[in-house]
């Protein structure tokens, strides 16, 4: 596939003042805002959005112009956008680059979006480590204020928007799109049970839609250039391009926008260099570390799609690939993801409480020399056991990988019980 | 209950003015309280309570939950090293060994004359430039023995000139 011609996210990542509201206007910024603003309907917004194709960037994929078809409009109750900026699976690294160099390209999506929405608060939340984009994007919040772009009446349009940046304080959980308004509330991060969805009763209450940075990122140029315009890139199923995450071994790790069906192989050799010291791939996580892992056989074909990666067993998810060469220890890896997950499990349903504890700890035995036979059953039968009788989908984003790569690389698990019955345990 | 400077009160008032609902400013103002005192004291949670008009049970509980918030006093640097897959596979394990020699601490440990503390963190959202740490806010990314020991030795010269 040829490098990308036309960027729409990624045009001014690394130059040098982007995140000001001089550079922003002085290329164009704001004025698909203030044609929107003024010679559109929100519907009309919300039909080139469907038409555009576009998926959530957040991981699940979720059409965007549906998601906000279902917003609810009772009467006499304000109605909320919520932007994810907690960018916090293990992978994955490009809501920030939005937010360090583009950060007023995402407030005219929030604009834009609240518009068609018919929200007048929107609130964006950042991860509470984040610095230098909470920086840039609440610099930029505060100049589009005092331009007249926010406030009682957005460019002397009549509309009246609100922005607040909210600080999370450290947890992964808050990603997840209930646990997030929970935070947002003042509250411990638990994931609400649905129903009632968010846009039917979401924060405070109140019809609310939450969508990632770079889903919203995408708006401007959607409402700028139409949605059939979008479709040019992509797939059928998949439009329009993304920020890939690179990283682990490879040459040049980093982020790079794509079409969305880009082989996997040529953004690992050829955009991020190839692995490391010409050693042979021996893994990819393809879209962040709750997917499950694919072997190098697995990649030959296989192209950066929604429908692309489901079909190969995993999934799109984040876009984050983490790159392993043949060196890699399979079980060192599962043991570290699986002591993010019991590390980061809010610990609300007991399944997922104790099953990503057990499940970290076991695989830590098996990695220590410790497991015994019948070890591999074990870890089996704890992950059917979290699966399906928990609030949110953490439990499956530990089980998921976890039975991927005791699938995959058996034999590496395998190895490390034989040197148990073999007598060659050492206590660690 | 913590006693704050007018100016300081004000900066309270105005993260609860950006609020549909009072309680929703609490993770704001645990972070002004942080800002203004290097960690969360439970002085400060009864006047965040107060502000807010909920138990102070609610505020405890919330600080609980959440990592970024010292519950006491924190090394003047706090570096916390990311240590998820990403940043193992490019040698996170090998930074914190040459810090815990360096600072001589290991993880969840502050140094003797409280400038340093150490702690592991998972994944920061620099995974394209492992191994890092972040240091107080700071990110510093790309780490090897030779960058670490630059910023370690200015970070010592940081804290004699302010001493
Ligand atoms: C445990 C967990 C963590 C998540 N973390 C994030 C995150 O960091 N950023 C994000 O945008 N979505 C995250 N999500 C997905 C959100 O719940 C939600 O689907 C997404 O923000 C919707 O936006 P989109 O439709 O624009 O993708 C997470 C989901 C789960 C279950
Ligand atoms: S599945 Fe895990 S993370 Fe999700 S709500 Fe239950 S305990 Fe919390
Ligand atoms: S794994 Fe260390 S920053 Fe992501």
């Amino acid at each position: 596939m040829p490098k990308l011609k036309t960027k729409i996210l990624s045009n001014y990542f690394g130059v040098d003042q982007a995140w000001t509201l001089d550079f922003y206007r002085g290329h164009g910024g704001y004025e698909t805002a203030k044609k929107a603003l003024t010679e559109m309907q929100p519907d009309e917004i919300t039909e080139e959005v469907k038409t555009s194709g576009l998926r959530g960037r957040g991981g699940a994929g979720f059409p965007t112009g549906m998601k906000w078809g279902f917003l609810a409009k009772p009467e006499g109750k304000p109605r909320y956008l919520c932007i994810n900026a907690d960018e916090s699976e293990p992978g994955t690294f490009k809501d920030r680059q939005i937010m360090e160099w583009d950060p007023h390209m995402l407030i005219e999506g929030v604009m834009i979006s609240s518009y068609a929405l018919g929200v007048h608060t929107a609130f964006i939340y950042i991860r509470g480590e984040f610095h230098l984009p909470e920086v840039h994007l609440s610099q930029a919040v505060a100049e589009a204020y005092a331009a007249g772009i926010l406030g009682e009446d957005c460019m002397g349009t009549g509309y009246k928007l609100d922005v607040v940046v909210h600080r999370g304080a450290g947890a992964y959980i808050c990603g997840d799109e209930t646990a997030l308004l929970e935070s947002l509330e003042g509250k411990r991060g638990y994931p609400r049970l649905k129903p009632p969805f968010p846009a039917v009763e979401g924060l405070f209450g109140c019809p609310t839609i939450i969508n990632n940075v770079e889903s919203v990122a995408n708006i401007p140029w959607i409402i700028a250039n139409g949605g059939e315009a979008y479709k040019q890139f992509g797939t059928e199923k998949s439009p329009g391009t993304r920020l890939y995450g690179i990283s682990g071994h490879v040459n040049k790790p980093g982020v790079y926008e794509e079409e969305l069906g880009i082989p996997i192989m040529e953004l690992i050799n050829d955009r991020a260099g190839g692995i490391k010291g010409g050693k042979k791939l021996k893994a990819v996580i393809p879209g962040g570390s709750s997917t499950p892992v694919l072997l190098p056989e697995e990649c030959e074909e296989l192209t950066m799609c929604y429908e692309g990666v489901a079909a190969a067993g995993s999934m799109l998810g984040s876009g984050g690939l983490i790159v392993m060469d043949e060196t890699t220890d399979m079980v060192k890896v599962l043991v570290n993801l699986l002591r993010f997950y019991s590390h980061e499990s809010c610990g609300q349903c007991s399944p997922c409480r104790e099953g990503t504890g057990w499940l970290y700890k076991t695989m830590k035995n098996l990695l220590a020399g410790l497991g015994e036979s019948g070890e591999i059953e074990k870890i089996e039968d704890i992950a059917s056991n979290m699966e399906m009788r928990t609030v949110c989908p953490l439990a499956a984003a530990a089980t998921m990988p976890t039975r991927s790569y005791m699938k995959k690389f058996r034999g590496e698990f395998e190895a490390y019980l034989r040197q148990v019955e073999a007598g060659q345990a050492t206590l660690v | 209950m913590k006693e704050y400077t007018p100016e300081q009160q004000q900066q309270f008032h105005a993260a609860v003015a950006k609020y549909p609902h009072k309680k929703a400013a609490t993770l704001t103002c645990l972070w002004i309280a942080q800002e203004i005192d290097g960690y969360v004291s439970l002085e400060a949670m009864e006047y965040i309570a107060h502000i807010l008009e909920i138990p102070v049970t609610a505020v405890y509980s919330v600080v609980g939950f959440y990592s970024m918030y010292n519950t006491s006093p924190v090394g003047k640097y706090h570096f916390q090293v990311c240590h998820t897959l990403s940043c193992e596979l490019a040698g996170s394990e090998a930074v914190i060994e040459h810090l815990q020699k360096r600072l001589n601490i290991k993880p969840g440990e502050t140094s003797e004359d409280g400038l340093f503390t150490l702690t592991r963190v998972e994944c920061l959202a620099s995974c394209g430039t492992a191994p890092m740490c972040q240091v107080n806010r700071e990110y510093h990314e790309n780490l090897t023995p030779e960058t670490l020991d630059v910023l370690i030795d200015h970070l010592r010269q940081e804290a004699a000139t302010h001493a």
